[in-house]
């Protein structure tokens, strides 16, 4: 049901029924190793490139959920997701492992609220069991939007740390035998740009959108922010969720203690992350792990998921343009 | 000590010049291509109008090693060769860095066939 | 909030580059390299007295690209910029990392269309602007000596 401008409120149950998280090396020396499924022991996960490693994280993160859901891939009606690669490589390359469904989806690191919110519509639309999956390799976005690996440049100290990892969320309207967390609702998110134009700090870039969509959401779903446990955000990193803590606050009072962003949550302080870590994994990973556990334990009750992207290429940005952003919110109730 | 000296001579003007350059990332967020190049041309100029020699000099090292020394080369081989006629003032500069440019070449061909990227960690 | 307001909240809040630290330390860097640099002419100058100063010029220049490229392929160059900054950009040895961090990077896509092809993609702009100033140079002082 639609409520407002952008944001809709499903009618059917859609149960989050299981999730399955993939971590690489850093991300699992990070604060939530042990909530993560599998931690790959070398980046290239034993193959000959980092662009084949991603396909293949992807890959395992989709049959260890199919496993641990205990179905068969013909019982999934669609896999949808993304990545930061062009032509969504490791998207489309590990999708043809599985004869099922796919749509290739692209909001940069806010494809996973973009998934999300596709996959509750295609259920909405008498799918049964969807796959909702997003992936990025710290090595490959090095590659595609920065420099080759051993170039020796020193990151500016907004730069954050892309991570390596890939994370995917089974949603059913089956009703799972235990207790799990639903998708209550979510917001499209609009294209927002305040005029930044430094590719290295992105999470300046995006936390307006990540503003838009949440004050949005907020107001067209009628309720405060205090309604949620956590409003977490996908990637803005320290200086991104300070910006969007300043913005909020304006609008809605004091609500840093219950905004955090996954960028900032997955590392830990001493590992030299920049800001904290971005990446279309980002947020998939940390809620496919830790936040997906913490709900079904009982943890948390009410979250908002917001993974925020930055539109950008390496050629937009030396053609002088400035960094469209975009941000998708997914609210999860248990 | 006189050895002593040359060294510390080295140590500062190279320094400086880095310095120099870290000043400008810092400032303009120029990223190490722009910064070759600035340094390149900057040692170029230097060599044309006549100035390089003093600093070379005094500085020695300090001043050949970062890519103001290549500039050098390269500005110096073509006034050289611009005594010799037209045709030598244009191969000239090229010629003065055959050396460099064919060891850059060649050491990067063959170590990058035969090493591969290490993985990079937080 | 406005794109000027929100440029200015950002100024005020990003972190600054520690702009002591990484002058410093790129000053530190980049006289070390140069010294190491003095060190290798040196040596060569007593080692081989047949070469005149030029000679020997370009093969300190050779030796320190050799190193250059020699740590980038062992994996260490980029730890070395991660502190160093310009301190590793500048000097010949940055210019080496250039040229090879690239090539190791596309090996991967073949020797012709990824190694070869993309081993300029950063000390492109290097050469052609090197090559062009001191064509033009060349050219300046030959159109002066007609009128000496």
């Amino acid at each position: 049901m639609k409520k407002g401008r952008q944001t809709y409120i499903t009618d059917k149950k859609i149960y989050i029924a299981n999730t399955a998280s993939i971590a690489g090396v850093d991300e699992g020396k990070g604060r939530l190793r042990d909530f993560f499924d599998y931690v790959i022991d070398e980046s290239e996960f034993g193959c000959k490139s980092h662009e084949k490693a991603e396909i293949k994280l992807r890959k395992h993160a989709i049959e260890s959920l199919l496993k641990e859901a205990e179905i068969n891939a013909a019982d999934i009606d669609a896999i949808i997701g993304g990545d930061l690669l062009n032509q969504l490589v490791p998207s489309g390359f590990s999708a043809r492992e599985f004869d099922v469904p796919f749509c290739g989806l692209y909001s940069a690191c806010a494809t996973f609220g973009q998934a999300l919110a596709t996959g509750a519509i295609l259920l909405q639309g008498g799918a049964e069991r969807v796959i909702c999956c997003t992936s990025s390799h710290f090595a490959t976005a090095e590659r595609q939007y920065r420099f080759p690996l051993e170039l020796g440049t020193q990151p500016p100290p907004t730069a954050q740390w892309t991570v390596t990892g890939a994370g995917c969320a089974l949603l059913t309207t089956a009703k799972p035998k235990y207790k799990c967390p639903k998708i209550a609702a979510f917001t499209l998110g609009k294209v927002i740009d305040m005029g930044l134009d430094d590719p290295n700090n992105m999470g300046a870039a995006m936390a307006p959108a990540a503003y838009d969509t949440i004050s949005a959401h907020l107001r067209e779903r009628g309720v405060g922010a205090d309604y949620y446990d956590l409003i977490v955000t996908g990637d803005l990193g320290k200086l991104g969720r300070e910006l969007l803590c300043t913005m909020l606050e304006r609008e809605c009072g004091a609500v840093k203690d219950r905004v955090n962003d996954c960028g900032c949550m997955i590392f830990k302080d001493r590992q030299k992350c920049g800001l904290g870590g971005s990446g279309a994994g980002c947020s998939s990973l940390v809620f496919c792990s830790y936040l997906y556990k913490t709900m079904k334990e009982g943890g948390l009750n009410k979250i908002l998921l917001v993974p925020t992207g930055a539109m950008l290429s390496k050629d937009s940005s030396l053609q002088g343009e400035s960094i469209p952003a975009i941000a998708h919110a997914v609210a999860i109730e248990a | 000590m006189d050895i002593f000296l040359t060294y510390l001579k080295v140590f500062a003007v190279g320094g400086l010049v880095c310095a120099i350059g870290q000043i400008l990332i810092n400032k303009t967020k120029m990223t190490s291509a722009r910064v070759l190049v600035t340094f390149l041309l900057a040692g170029a100029l230097l060599e044309a109008v006549g100035l390089f020699k003093y600093i070379e000099e005094f500085g020695k090292a300090g001043i050949t090693i970062p890519i103001t020394g290549f500039g050098k080369s390269l500005a110096a081989g073509a006034i050289d060769g611009a005594k010799d006629g037209l045709f030598k003032a244009c191969t000239g500069g090229l010629a003065a860095v055959a050396a460099g440019l064919t060891a850059a070449i060649t050491f990067g061909f063959v170590i990058a066939l035969i090493s591969k990227s290490k993985p990079k960690s937080t | 909030m406005d794109k000027k307001e929100y440029a200015e909240l950002v100024k005020q809040t990003s972190p600054k580059t520690k702009e002591g630290r990484t002058i410093l330390l790129a000053f530190v860097a980049g006289g070390l390299i140069c010294v190491i640099g003095q060190a290798v002419s040196d040596a060569l100058s007593a080692l081989l007295p047949a070469f005149d100063k030029k000679d020997i010029g370009a093969l300190t220049g050779v030796v320190m690209i050799f190193l250059g490229s020699l740590l980038t392929g062992l994996g260490v160059y980029d730890k070395i910029g991660y502190y160093a900054g310009a301190g590793s950009v500048i000097p010949i040895t940055g210019f080496a990392n250039s040229i090879v961090s690239p090539a190791i990077e596309y090996n991967k896509e073949g020797i012709v269309f990824g190694l070869m092809a993309k081993m300029f993609s950063i000390a492109g702009p290097v050469i052609v602007s090197g090559v062009s100033a001191s064509a033009l140079i060349g050219v300046v002082y030959f159109i002066i000596g007609l009128f000496k």
